[in-house]
C-alpha cells in the first residue's frame, strides 16, 4: 500500500510506524492518544469551522473535524468514520493537542451531585 | 438531535452531559433490536481491535505478529435535552470479551439484562457480572413466539435474583415496551444509589 500526495507523504516516513495495515496506519503506528483518554462517550465538538490540511495532520484528522461540527461521543465518530475506537482515541489527541477540539469526558454516576439527571432522563424518555 | 449550530461562538459552546446505559444478555437474545427500537437513528456499530490475549484494550504496541480480534458493538443515542444525551449500548454477546465490558460498565448507570425463556441460563453471566459490579440492572424478559410464559416471580425465583431487582416482560422490538423497561432501569438506579448514599452517611 503507497499513499501519493503531498499531504500524506509525511504520513509515511515515520521509522516508528511498524507495518503498513490499516487502521494502525493511521495513526502512524500509535497505540495511545498523546492526551486525554477518551471515553467511548465523551463528547467532543471542533473548535473550528474548517481545519487546513497541515503537517501532522492527515485527511482522517479532518474528517473528525469536519464530523465534530455536530457534537459526537467517541463512539459515534468511530463508527461514522468506520474507524477501531483505539484509532479514532490516537486521532482525538492530536486533534486536542492543537486545541482543535474540545473534549467532555462523562460524568461518573458517584459523581453526580443529586437526583435532577435521573429524573431528567425518566422524564425525557417518557415523552418520547 | 440537532446541534448544528454553525454559528456558535468557536470553542464556546458548553457540551452536554453524556450518560449510558448497557444492554446485555445472550447471543440473539435482542439486544441490538431494543438499542434500535428506543434510538433515535438506526443502530450504529463501533469496533475495538484487541490481541487474542486480551492484554490492555489500546495497548498494540508491539503485538504487530500477534492475531488480532475486533469485537463490535452495537449502540445508539437518545438526546434528551440540549444538556443531556443518552448512549445504549449492546454488549459483545461473548464471554470471552469480558474485557470489554469493564470499559463498557465504567461509569454506566445502569444495564438492562434481557433473557429468553427458552435459554434463561444465558443471560447469568450478565448477572453475575453486574451484581459483582455493583451496577444497578433490570431483568427484561424479552418475549418471543412460541416462548412459554413464565409468571415474574417463577423467573426471578430461576435467577436467584435479589428482591429488590425489578423483573419485567417485554417486547424488545416495541418502543414502547422498551421505553418502559429503560425507565424501569433508571427509576431502580436511582433508588439504588439514594440507598447507598444513606448506608454510607449511616442514617
Amino acid at each position: 500500500m503507497t499513499v501519493q500526495g503531498e499531504s500524506a507523504d509525511h504520513q509515511w516516513v515515520d521509522d516508528h510506524a511498524g507495518p503498513v495495515v490499516r487502521p494502525y496506519a493511521v495513526t502512524r503506528g500509535r497505540a495511545r492518544p498523546v492526551t486525554g483518554t477518551f471515553d467511548l462517550i465523551s463528547l467532543v465538538t471542533a473548535t473550528r469551522a474548517e481545519v487546513t490540511p497541515e503537517v501532522g495532520l492527515g485527511p482522517e484528522h479532518l474528517a473528525i473535524v469536519g464530523l465534530c461540527q455536530r457534537i459526537q461521543s467517541v463512539a459515534e465518530i468511530a463508527a461514522h468514520l468506520d474507524l477501531p475506537v483505539g484509532t479514532i482515541r490516537v486521532l482525538l489527541g492530536d486533534l486536542a493537542a492543537r486545541s482543535l477540539v474540545q473534549v467532555r469526558e462523562p460524568q461518573t454516576t458517584a459523581g453526580l451531585p443529586d437526583n435532577s439527571i435521573f429524573e431528567a432522563v425518566i422524564n425525557g424518555l417518557r415523552a418520547l | 438531535m440537532d446541534y448544528g449550530h454553525s454559528d456558535r461562538p468557536a470553542g464556546a459552546t458548553p457540551l452536554p452531559t453524556a450518560i449510558k446505559i448497557l444492554v446485555a444478555g445472550g447471543f440473539g437474545v435482542g439486544k441490538t433490536t431494543m438499542v434500535g427500537a428506543v434510538s433515535e437513528t438506526r443502530p450504529l456499530r463501533t469496533e475495538e481491535v484487541l490481541t487474542e490475549s486480551g492484554v490492555g484494550i489500546d495497548d498494540l504496541s508491539g503485538v504487530e505478529g500477534k492475531t488480532t480480534t475486533t469485537v463490535a458493538m452495537d449502540f445508539g443515542r437518545i438526546t434528551i435535552s440540549d444538556d443531556l444525551v443518552l448512549y445504549l449500548f449492546g454488549t459483545p454477546g461473548q464471554d470471552r470479551f469480558w474485557f470489554v465490558w469493564d470499559e463498557l460498565a465504567l461509569g454506566a448507570i445502569g444495564a438492562v439484562v434481557l433473557a429468553d425463556t427458552r435459554r434463561l441460563a444465558d443471560c447469568f453471566p450478565s448477572i453475575d457480572y453486574f451484581e459483582g459490579r455493583g451496577t444497578p440492572f433490570v431483568v427484561a424478559v424479552n418475549c418471543f413466539q412460541g416462548a412459554r410464559a413464565y409468571r415474574l416471580d417463577e423467573v426471578q425465583a430461576a435467577l436467584n435474583l435479589d428482591p429488590g431487582v425489578p423483573v419485567l416482560l417485554c417486547d424488545a422490538r416495541q418502543r414502547e415496551s422498551s421505553k418502559e423497561v429503560l425507565v424501569t432501569l433508571m427509576e431502580h438506579a436511582m433508588k439504588t444509589r439514594e440507598a447507598r448514599r444513606r448506608a454510607a452517611s449511616g442514617d
